[in-house]
């Protein structure tokens, strides 16, 4: 075993040992009941934003692109999760929870997935700062399209409308326009949330160490090196893309059968923003970082919530910092030269386990 | 009658994005960077002139130069402290910078001027009409058509007369040659970032004469769309910047009128993407070949 490959599986490891560990403990507290009730309302959503957070940085991370729409495959997800839960319960009467859960997170990630294979053929043949801002435009349609969408169940069928309401009277109210999803059955739990990021992980770990990973990472790194070395760049800017429009729909149906509504202006661009501040803190190319901090930065705003005003004041500025701290050549040496000592004190025990895999 | 009513009313719109697209493709061409934070400096100059008119008593025209003023030391101050320091970084980075000083100006201006709506004051520029014929004019729409086209001629001749608009031409076209012919790159960028604040100033006040509701959030939304109209046009290109964003106002006045008023967004963003995938260079815009 080489010692790339080594640290590789270190990394690994810690990411899931320490997700384990953090699922025993909070189940725990849960059971001998020491955990406060504000805490317990995020579990859900925790898992979703970590969710986000660790494929956006598939993304942004390590195939180099910026996607400033992952808020617009959350709510897809949300909305196709709510609507075939609905369906479920109305047309078959199915009672099981878990089963309505599981074929609900499927179907939004397969419809999310869909939708990142198709706005990814325009978007992918164009390169940074357009295909920034073109992710933005699909993110703001999406948006406005699901603004005027009406969806109920009459007899068993689901019926579709759009931008006026013609569902027949006697049907079931689905998805109400611009008041969003209504009468959703809360049905997310810790544990569904708990195994989605397992397998989240399961999943962008084994494509980034894999050989389509080192492809979609060469072509971040040099795309005309990576290009006349044979690497198809569209193909595998896309694979990446699509897994985490895939991975953000299936979040998005955790996140929206967590309330009993979803309305659209839960997943406006400053949700974009949101996770994008969650995976550049956790750091570019780093899961385990995304993961700890988009739990991290989800639960502070609760704890602290005298400072709630300057939340996001304080995220633009940290935001601005890390990327001039991070990527100034003068102040990069200034800092390398500051944390030296303190990384040669580690680098015997640990192998340098936390660094980029 | 009706049509051109809306023609009008896309026409003044689409003059409104074409000053702020101005801004964005003059910063895209010399700098190669998308200044997200422009369409906040569109809030912020908007808000100047607002608080001048109406806490400081300042007369309207004194407003908007205070605004420009501002915005102008708003955009140098930007370039400086975010941007130049990142001169050389990826692109990446540059653009998560970007988006950070937006959100950053957005939640400065949430804290100083609140949340709620403010509603612009009546001005020279927002009032009466003038009738032609069987016409109705507002004022608006005729102040705001013929200062972006005062505003395109002036900056027509800056860049092809003067010696600051030569040298950004000369660092649009090659930033190391033009260094290596004495040209001040640093300087030079500084002024774009001027030039364009300040035009964001007027764009922001013309946006709120037309559409008086002022609140942070105010400029994203266009500036988004103007990036659009830059896009639509030809990035880097002056003219470009011009025609996307008077066809842009028109698509979304005309988009808003006859398909759907809750889509007009959408039909604006749909046109940036269909334009990029058929003509990524846009309309008047030069493409470019990459070297290796």
């Amino acid at each position: 075993m080489t010692k790339a490959k080594r640290n590789r599986l270190i990394y690994n490891l810690v990411t899931f040992a320490l997700v384990i560990a953090a699922y025993v403990i909070l189940q725990n507290m849960i059971g001998a009941k020491t955990i406060t009730r504000s805490l317990k309302g995020q579990l859900v959503p925790i898992c979703a934003w970590i969710i986000m957070a660790v494929s956006l940085n598939l993304v942004i991370g390590f195939s180099g692109e910026l996607s400033l729409g992952h808020a617009g495959f959350m709510s897809i997800g949300a909305y196709t999760g709510a609507i075939i839960s609905g369906w479920l319960l109305n047309a078959f009467d199915m009672q099981d929870t878990t089963l309505r859960l599981v074929l609900a997170i499927v179907a939004g990630g397969i419809i999310a997935g869909i939708m990142g294979l198709l706005i990814g053929i325009p978007v992918l043949r164009l390169r940074g700062d357009y295909l920034a801002i073109v992710t933005l435009a699909f993110g703001e349609i999406i948006r406005s399209l699901v603004n005027v969408l009406y969806v109920g169940v009459a007899d068993g069928s689901l019926c579709f409308s759009f931008l006026e309401n013609r569902i027949p009277e006697t049907a079931v109210m689905l998805v109400d326009g611009a008041k969003g999803a209504v009468k959703v059955k809360p049905i997310s739990t810790f544990t569904a949330g708990f195994i989605l990021v397992l397998i989240t992980l399961v999943i962008v770990l084994n494509l980034v160490n894999s050989r389509a990973g080192r492809a979609i990472q060469a072509t971040r790194d040099n795309r005309i090196a990576a290009e006349s070395m044979g690497v198809s760049v569209t193909k595998y800017k896309m694979m990446a893309f699509v897994t985490a429009a895939m991975l953000a729909g299936m979040a998005g149906a955790l996140y929206g059968l967590n309330s009993s509504t979803v309305v659209p202006t839960q997943f406006t661009f400053n949700q974009s923003i949101n996770v994008l501040v969650f995976v550049v803190l956790g750091g570019l190319g780093n899961v385990l970082g995304s993961v700890i901090s988009a739990a991290f930065l989800t639960v502070l705003p609760e704890v602290l919530r005298e400072f709630a005003d300057y939340r996001m004041l304080v995220y633009a500025v940290v935001l601005i910092l890390v990327m001039i701290f991070t990527n100034n050549p003068l102040i990069r040496s200034l800092v390398d030269r500051a944390l030296n000592p303190v990384r040669s004190l580690f680098r015997k025990s640990t192998a340098e386990g936390g660094d980029r895999p | 009658m009706i049509f051109l009513d809306h023609f009008l009313n896309g026409l003044s719109l689409g003059s409104i994005y074409a000053i702020i697209a101005l801004g964005y493709t003059m910063v895209y061409g010399i700098a190669k960077m998308l200044n997200f934070a422009h369409g906040d400096v569109i809030m912020v100059g908007a808000y100047i002139a607002f608080c001048g008119m109406q806490y400081w008593g300042f007369p309207p025209v004194a407003a908007i130069l205070v605004a420009m003023l501002v915005c102008t030391v708003l955009g140098i101050t930007i370039e400086g402290l975010a941007y130049r320091p990142l001169r050389q970084a990826a692109s990446l980075a540059v653009l998560i910078t970007a988006i950070g000083m937006s959100y950053l100006l957005q939640n400065a201006a949430l804290m100083i001027w609140g949340a709620n709506p403010k509603s612009f004051p009546r001005t020279f520029i927002n009032d009466g009409s003038i009738r032609i014929g069987s016409l109705n004019l507002g004022v608006s729409t005729v102040i705001t058509i013929l200062t972006s086209v005062v505003i395109m001629i002036a900056l027509t001749l800056f860049t092809s007369r003067t010696r600051m608009g030569k040298a950004m031409r000369c660092v649009s076209e090659d930033r190391g040659a033009a260094e290596l012919m004495g040209i001040n790159v640093n300087r030079t960028i500084s002024v774009t970032f001027a030039i364009g604040s300040a035009l964001a100033a007027v764009a922001g006040v013309l946006l709120c004469s037309s559409y008086p509701i002022l609140q942070p959030t105010t400029g994203s939304m266009p500036g988004i769309k103007a990036f659009t109209a830059a896009v639509f046009g030809g990035i880097g290109s002056i003219p470009g910047a011009m025609l996307g964003g008077v066809l842009l106002g028109i698509i979304e006045i005309f988009g808003r009128a006859y398909i759907s008023t809750e889509l007009g967004d959408a039909i604006v963003f749909a046109v940036l993407i269909i334009v990029l995938l058929v003509k990524p260079a846009g309309l008047l815009g030069k493409p470019m070949r990459e070297k290796v």
